[in-house]
C-alpha cells in the first residue's frame, strides 16, 4: 500500500513539473535579418514552411529553389508544406523549430512579432520599395513581407451573365440582386454559389469591409465603432450575402457544397459567381482548362457599390514571410524572401499583385484599369486591435462561424430576423471594444 | 460513440531482468519487491507521458489566460471558470449531446440484436460479423468525407431512396433537426461494430452447457436470452452504456469533419476547440474541457453506485 502512494505522489509531482515547463520561448528580442551584402557567399540550408502543399507537390517551389541558387549557390533550400497552416505552425511556435522562413500566422499577436521574428529592416526604408509593409510593423521595424498581394471580389462566369443579359458591372446591391435574378430565369446556372461547407470561403465576405465607402481608414474604424451599424461596410456586405440566399439566389443545399468541385460548375457555366479574391482567378482558369474550356470565361468584378460614381477595391497582402528569430541562417533566410519577393515571378505565375510599389497589374485586371476602379490599401495600425476584439467578442469577423449562422438564418434553418442577428454582433463587438480598451 | 481507443495504455512486455535466484536472501527480497515495477516501468512511463501530465498540464492552463503562442501568460485564478459557469450560452451545446445520446439507446439495442442473433448457428454468420465490424476500422476523416457525398443534395442516400420510388429534395444537413439526427447516424454506423463485438465476445464466453441444458428444458430463444444471456453480459452491458454516455457528451469528430458544427450541430467539444483554436482562449478551453471531465467522471459514478459491477452468477 505504501508504494502505491509513493507512486502516485511521484507521478503528481512529474505532471506539476511537466506543467511547468510551458510558456517559454522567444527569448532573444531585437534581432536583425540583414541583407547579405556578397550573394556568393551566403551559406546553410533553409526550410520554408509553406501552406503551398498544391505547389510543394507538383515541383514549382523547387524549381523557385533551382532558380534561387543561380544566384545563392550555397544555400540549400527544403521547404515543408502543411496542409492545415494555422494550427500546425502555432503549436510549432511554442519551441524554437519552425522553419528559417516561414508565414506568420494569424494567431500572433502583432506586438509578439519581435519575440518570435527578426526584423527586416525599418519601414522608412522598406517602405520606399514595398507595399502593405505597415500590415508587419512594430515600433517602425518590419517583420514580414507578402510575396503577392491580393484584392476581393466577384469571380463569375462572364458567358452565363452575358446569356443573362448583363454586359455591366452592377454598382449597387440592389442592381447586382436583380443581375443574380436575371441568371436564374434566364439561364440554368446557379447564379450565387456559397461554398458553405468549406466555410473559409465565406469568410471573404469580411474583405467587403472598405471598398463599400472607399475608405482606407475602414479597419480603424472597425477597431473604433460597430461594423455593423446602418450603412456600415460590413453591415452592407452582410445583408447582400443575405439577400442572396433569402431570395434563393444560392445553391439549393449549402451545407454539403464542394469546393473543388465549384471551380469546374463554375468554368462550365453551371454557376455564375462566387465571392473570392484574385488568388482564384488562376484555380478557376486552370479548371477551365482542364475541362477544355475557355480560361478567357472567367471574369472579376468589384463589390457592387460606388463612391462618386467610382468603384474601390482594396489590395491587401497574402500570408507574410518572416525570418525565424532562433534561426541559424538568418542571412540566408532574408536572401530567400527578397529573392522570392522581387524576383521569383510568383507573383506573375498567380495572375497576382505585385508587392513592389509601382509595378504593373496583371492582364487579368485589364477590365478594372478600363473601368477605371480605384485602388486602395487600407490603414493596418488599429489590425491588432481590432484583432484582439475579435478574439474576445468571440465574433470571429476572420472566421466562417456567424457568416454559416448568418446563411442559415437567411434560408430559414435558424430562427431570427436579420437586424436581431446584426446588432446581436453589434452588441458584442461594441463589449468587447470596452473590455479590451481597459 | 463509445469511443475505448483512448486512455488505456497498452501493456508492453518488458524483456529486462527475469528475477534469477540470487545467493543472499536481502538481495533476493529486493529483487523480489522490485520485479513487479520493472514490468510496469514502460506502461506507467506511457500513460504519465501521455495521460497524466497533459491532464495536469491543461489543468494549470485553465487558471491563466493562455493565447496558446505567446511566451506570456498570465495567472487569473478562478475567472475562467467563473465565466463559464455565467455564461449559459455555453452550456446550451449539451442539447446536442442529446440526439446522440438517443442514437446510443438504439445503438445498443441494435448491437445487442445482432449479437445474440449471430452467437447462435447461422449461415454466413462471419460474414455478418465482418459486415458489422468492418465501420469500426475505418479512419473517422474518411467516413465523415464518405457521408458528405451521401448526404449530398442528389447523393447517395437520394439516389438509393429514388431506387424505391421516393424522389427526396430534402437537404440532409440543411436544418438543426435533420443535420443532427444524420450526423448521429452515422455514428451510429460507425461504432455499432465496436458495441457488437464487445456483446458478441461476452456471449461467447457464457459455457455453452447452459444453452442446451436450458433447452432440455424447453426454454426458446427468447426465454434464453432473459435468462441466460441478458445476466450473463450485464458487466459489459453497463460498461458499454457508461461509453455511450460519455462518448455521446464529447461527440466530436465526425460533426467536426462533416459540418464543423454549422446549422446547429455544434457540440461542447467542438465549441472549446473553437474557443482555444479560433479565438486564442486556449485558457478558457483547458477550463471547460476540465468541466467536461469532471461531468463525465461525474456520469460515470452515479451509473457505478446506480448499477454496481456485482459478480455473475449464472448456476
Amino acid at each position: 500500500m505504501n508504494h502505491r502512494r509513493t507512486v502516485v505522489l511521484a507521478s503528481l509531482a512529474t505532471a506539476l513539473l511537466l506543467a511547468g515547463c510551458t510558456g517559454t520561448g522567444g527569448s532573444s528580442k531585437g534581432e536583425e535579418a540583414k541583407a547579405p551584402t556578397d550573394p556568393s557567399k551566403v551559406s546553410g540550408t533553409i526550410t520554408v514552411l509553406t501552406q503551398r502543399t498544391d505547389l510543394v507537390q507538383d515541383g514549382t517551389m523547387k524549381r523557385y529553389a533551382a532558380e534561387f541558387n543561380k544566384t545563392y549557390p550555397k544555400v540549400k533550400v527544403e521547404f515543408q508544406a502543411l496542409t492545415d497552416y494555422e494550427t500546425e505552425v502555432k503549436i510549432r511556435m511554442n519551441t524554437a523549430n519552425y522553419g528559417d522562413v516561414l508565414l506568420i500566422p494569424g494567431v500572433i499577436k502583432k506586438s509578439d512579432y519581435p519575440k518570435f521574428f527578426a526584423s527586416l529592416g525599418t519601414r522608412a526604408e522598406r517602405g520606399k520599395k514595398y507595399r502593405f509593409t505597415d500590415f508587419t510593423t512594430v515600433d517602425g521595424k518590419v517583420y514580414g513581407q507578402s510575396p503577392i498581394g491580393v484584392m476581393p471580389g466577384f469571380v463569375y462566369n462572364k458567358k452565363v451573365w452575358r446569356q443573362a443579359g448583363v454586359t455591366t458591372w452592377p454598382t449597387t446591391p440592389a442592381e447586382f440582386l436583380a443581375d443574380l435574378k436575371a441568371i436564374k430565369t434566364k439561364t440554368h446556372a446557379i447564379p450565387y454559389y456559397t461554398n458553405f461547407a468549406a466555410q473559409w470561403p465565406l469568410t471573404s465576405w469580411t474583405f467587403v469591409n472598405g471598398s463599400v465607402h472607399c475608405d482606407p481608414q475602414a479597419t480603424t474604424k472597425l477597431a473604433k465603432g460597430d461594423p455593423w451599424a446602418k450603412g456600415a461596410d460590413l453591415r452592407v456586405g452582410d445583408t447582400l450575402l443575405y439577400d442572396i440566399v433569402h431570395q434563393h439566389l444560392a445553391e439549393k443545399d449549402p451545407t454539403t457544397t464542394n469546393w473543388e468541385a465549384s471551380k469546374t460548375r463554375l468554368a462550365k457555366g453551371e454557376i455564375a459567381t462566387q465571392w473570392l479574391g484574385t488568388w482564384a482567378i488562376i484555380q478557376f482558369r486552370d479548371a477551365a482548362k482542364k475541362a477544355g474550356l475557355s480560361p478567357d470565361d472567367i471574369g472579376f468584378m468589384p463589390f457592387p457599390a460606388q463612391v462618386d460614381g467610382t468603384f474601390c477595391a482594396v489590395v491587401g497582402p497574402d500570408y507574410n514571410q518572416a525570418v525565424n528569430i532562433h534561426s541559424q541562417h538568418k542571412e540566408a533566410a532574408r536572401a530567400w524572401i527578397d529573392w522570392f519577393t522581387d524576383k521569383s515571378g510568383y507573383d506573375k505565375d498567380n495572375l497576382a499583385i505585385s508587392p513592389l510599389k509601382g509595378a504593373t497589374l496583371p492582364a487579368v485586371l485589364k477590365p478594372y484599369e478600363d473601368a477605371g476602379v480605384k485602388l486602395i490599401e487600407l490603414d493596418d495600425s488599429a489590425g491588432a486591435e481590432v484583432k484582439l476584439i475579435d478574439d474576445e467578442s468571440e465574433v470571429g469577423i476572420n472566421k466562417p462561424d456567424y457568416r454559416q449562422s448568418l446563411v442559415d438564418l437567411a434560408r430559414g434553418a435558424r430562427s431570427g430576423s436579420l437586424d436581431g442577428f446584426l446588432d446581436d454582433l453589434g452588441k458584442k463587438w461594441t463589449a468587447a471594444q470596452k473590455n479590451v480598451g481597459q | 460513440m463509445t469511443d475505448t481507443t483512448a486512455k488505456t495504455a497498452v501493456t508492453p512486455a518488458v524483456p529486462a531482468a527475469a528475477p534469477t535466484p540470487a545467493p543472499a536472501p536481502r538481495r533476493a527480497r529486493v529483487w523480489r519487491g522490485l520485479t513487479p515495477w520493472l514490468f510496469l516501468v514502460v506502461p506507467l512511463a506511457l500513460l504519465i507521458t501521455f495521460t497524466y501530465a497533459p491532464i495536469a498540464n491543461m489543468v494549470a492552463y485553465s487558471f491563466t489566460d493562455w493565447d496558446g503562442v505567446s511566451p506570456q501568460l498570465h495567472y487569473t485564478g478562478g475567472h475562467n471558470y467563473a465565466e463559464l459557469f455565467t455564461r449559459s450560452d455555453l452550456f446550451e451545446v449539451f442539447f446536442v449531446s442529446g440526439y446522440y445520446l438517443a442514437a446510443s439507446a438504439v445503438q445498443i439495442v441494435v448491437a445487442l440484436y445482432f449479437a445474440t442473433i449471430l452467437s447462435f448457428d447461422v449461415r454466413f454468420r462471419t460474414f455478418f460479423k465482418g459486415v458489422l465490424f468492418f465501420p469500426y476500422l475505418i479512419n473517422g476523416v474518411a467516413i465523415g468525407f464518405v457521408f458528405l457525398y451521401f448526404f449530398q443534395d442528389g447523393g447517395t442516400l437520394d439516389s438509393v431512396l429514388a431506387l424505391f420510388g421516393y424522389h427526396s429534395s430534402h437537404a440532409w444537413l440543411g436544418t438543426p433537426f435533420s443535420a443532427n439526427v444524420s450526423l448521429a447516424g452515422v455514428s451510429v454506423w460507425r461504432y455499432l461494430g465496436l458495441n457488437f463485438v464487445l456483446f458478441l465476445g461476452a456471449i461467447q464466453s457464457i459455457p455453452g452447457e447452459l444453452y442446451e441444458a436450458a433447452e432440455l428444458d424447453g426454454a426458446n430463444r427468447r426465454q434464453q436470452f432473459r435468462h441466460i444471456i441478458a445476466p450473463g453480459i450485464r458487466p459489459v452491458l453497463t460498461l458499454t452504456v457508461i461509453l455511450s454516455v460519455s462518448g455521446s457528451l464529447s461527440a466530436f469528430e465526425i460533426p467536426y469533419i462533416m459540418t464543423g458544427g454549422a446549422t446547429g450541430t455544434e457540440t461542447f467539444v467542438i465549441q472549446t476547440v473553437k474557443l482555444a483554436f479560433q479565438f486564442n482562449k486556449t485558457g478558457l478551453a483547458s477550463a471547460a474541457a476540465v468541466v467536461l471531465l469532471l461531468i463525465i467522471l461525474a456520469v460515470t459514478w452515479v451509473q457505478r453506485r446506480l448499477v454496481p459491477d456485482d459478480k455473475v452468477d449464472l448456476v
